[in-house]
């Protein structure tokens, strides 16, 4: 099993659940997150004054799937977040070594 | 006849009971704007000032002020009496068109909600870094004792200290208060702010003055409007009477011109941002129909609708500047108090021999500098006492986690709360 973590622009949230649930993703978890990339930060003014915003803020996605799901997963994710355009993100891969269900108490891959 | 004196004194009444109401939804105002202006770590405490500085407000001139102001005697002795008698005598004195009488309990309801409007001022000036009980225990002296003697030197007629009249000696004019309850507001945030000094974080170590964002700029916005609303009670209640043709007439020109000032300085002021940051700024705009509503508050039954309009848009200009030179001069003033009530309160007064031509420029310098020099130097005086006494500045911690834990203990938007 792998865990696939995002990083997107928050206005593609939904087009990425969208087509996650098409290639068959059963669930994710959604944070709201702020950082910086290539795109860095940006300048806002304040009664005449400007201060810097060196932290954007980003969507966190982070889904488990099986190891044959995963190319699938990132590439799912890849065509609905991108614009083409500086901050589109980043995805990481992870190995996972174990899942649980808490209600059932079902492991690995059933678990998933 | 008799019949007509009646409910000439019952529309009189009820005139400043509504403009009394209106200018009491004016501290709801001061407590938006000033919320907005503030970081949300410090919502809690300055909504907790804003609503303690009203109640002390009015128990305080409950208790003395009016006394001082209008001798209207200590907890109002007397003020509940009511002769029908003497109404009709008093009426048929004065004549139909002659000076209004009303109720003395509808003087006094209209009266101490301008007291409550000066110290709402002075909260926000202070926010951020203020201990609330030192606010608390300043608000009792300026409610009971600084503006209510200030206002018998101008309103109330007395002399100052016994030396001269302001009215009689020097023809000061003042309508509705531009300085007698905004610069006199004004000027007693600017002694706090003085010896409080400014706010962490707002100037850098080689002097560059850092923005300190306000939190909720909907409820600055909220604040404002509810201003220019209660506004029209300030300054249309100030004409005193409705209850005659010719008074009628002046009411509406005070609300047409006090409304046209705001939308003057709201204009004016977002222009002018627009022109130096490059940006349209709303704070600066929000300050601007303010200023415009205060710069008219001295004279708004004289000028023309246009001169209105202008004076307001001079307010509007002064008030940005006015914020940006204080903050050069490290007088740090989170929701730009100080200039609004304080610098284009001085303009309000000075606008006044323009269009009226019973005051004059000499008279209206010396009555601001009378109020000026008087609440300075007496709130001075009182902010260094309460700062030997118990200290008026939370601590660097306090201050870096907020004064809503620091001093309620309650956060305004608790966001992850375990029952």
């Amino acid at each position: 099993m792998k865990l696939v973590t995002a990083i997107i622009k928050p206005f593609k949230l939904d087009d990425v659940r969208e087509s996650l649930s098409e290639i068959g993703v059963n669930g994710i978890t959604v944070t709201e997150v702020k950082g910086f990339g290539r795109q860095k930060g940006h300048t806002e003014l304040y009664r005449g004054a400007e201060y810097v915003v060196d932290f954007l803020p980003k969507v966190k996605i982070e889904i488990a799937v099986p190891n044959e799901l995963v190319d699938t997963t990132t590439e799912a994710v890849v065509q609905a977040a991108a614009t083409g355009k500086i901050g589109d993100g980043k995805i990481f891969v992870s190995e996972l070594e174990e899942v649980i269900r808490i209600r059932t108490g079902e492991t690995g891959n059933e678990a998933v | 006849m008799n019949e007509i004196y009646e409910i000439q004194y019952a529309l009189d009444t009820f005139y400043f009971l509504v403009c009394g109401a209106l200018v009491m939804w004016m501290a709801a105002g001061f407590a938006m704007l000033e919320a907005g202006l503030v970081r949300s770590k410090n919502t809690t405490e300055i909504l907790t000032k804003n609503v303690a500085l009203f109640a002390i407000s009015c128990t305080m001139y409950l208790i003395c002020g009016y006394a001082i102001m209008y001798d209207g005697g200590f907890f109002l002795s007397g003020i509940e009496a009511f002769s029908q008698e003497e109404v009709l005598a008093a009426s048929a004195e004065e004549g139909f068109a002659g000076s209004s009488v009303y109720s003395a309990a509808s003087d006094f309801f209209f009266q101490v909600v301008f007291v409550a409007t000066a110290m709402s001022i002075v909260s926000g000036a202070v926010a951020e870094r203020m201990k609330l009980w030192a606010f608390l225990a300043f608000t009792v002296v300026m409610t009971g004792v600084i503006y209510p003697l200030e206002g018998s030197w101008t309103w109330g007629g007395q002399d100052v200290f016994g030396l001269f009249s302001l009215g009689d000696d020097f023809g000061f004019s003042d309508f509705a208060g531009s300085g007698i309850v905004h610069m006199a507001g004004a000027a007693a945030a600017l002694a706090g702010v003085l010896l409080l000094g400014a706010r962490k974080g707002k100037y850098g170590s080689n002097g560059q003055v850092n923005a300190i964002p306000g939190a909720n700029l909907p409820l600055a916005t909220l604040g404002t409007f509810i201003l220019w609303m209660g506004w029209f009670g300030f300054n249309g209640g100030s004409v005193l009477k409705l209850g005659d043709a010719s008074s009628a007439h002046s009411v509406a020109m005070v609300f047409l011109n006090t409304n046209a000032a705001a939308a003057g300085g709201l204009g004016a002021a977002l222009v002018l941002a627009r022109v130096l940051f490059g940006k349209a700024d709303l704070t600066m705009a929000l300050n601007g129909a303010l200023a415009g509503l205060v710069a008219i508050t001295a004279e708004p039954s004289t000028p023309t609708a246009l001169q209105a309009t202008l004076f307001g848009a001079a307010g509007g200009v002064l008030v940005v500047l006015s914020i940006l030179g204080l903050e050069k001069l490290k007088i740090d003033d989170p929701v730009g108090a100080i200039s609004v009530h304080g610098t284009v309160g001085l303009l309000g007064l000075l606008l006044v021999p323009i269009t009226n031509d019973g005051a004059t420029f000499v008279g209206q310098i010396v009555g601001a500098l009378t109020i000026f020099a008087w609440v300075f130097g007496a709130s001075l005086v009182v902010w260094m006492l309460i700062k030997v006494i118990f200290g008026i500045r939370v601590t660097e911690e306090e201050e870096f986690s907020g004064v809503d834990i620091a001093e309620c203990g309650m956060e305004a938007y608790p966001e992850f709360t375990t029952k």
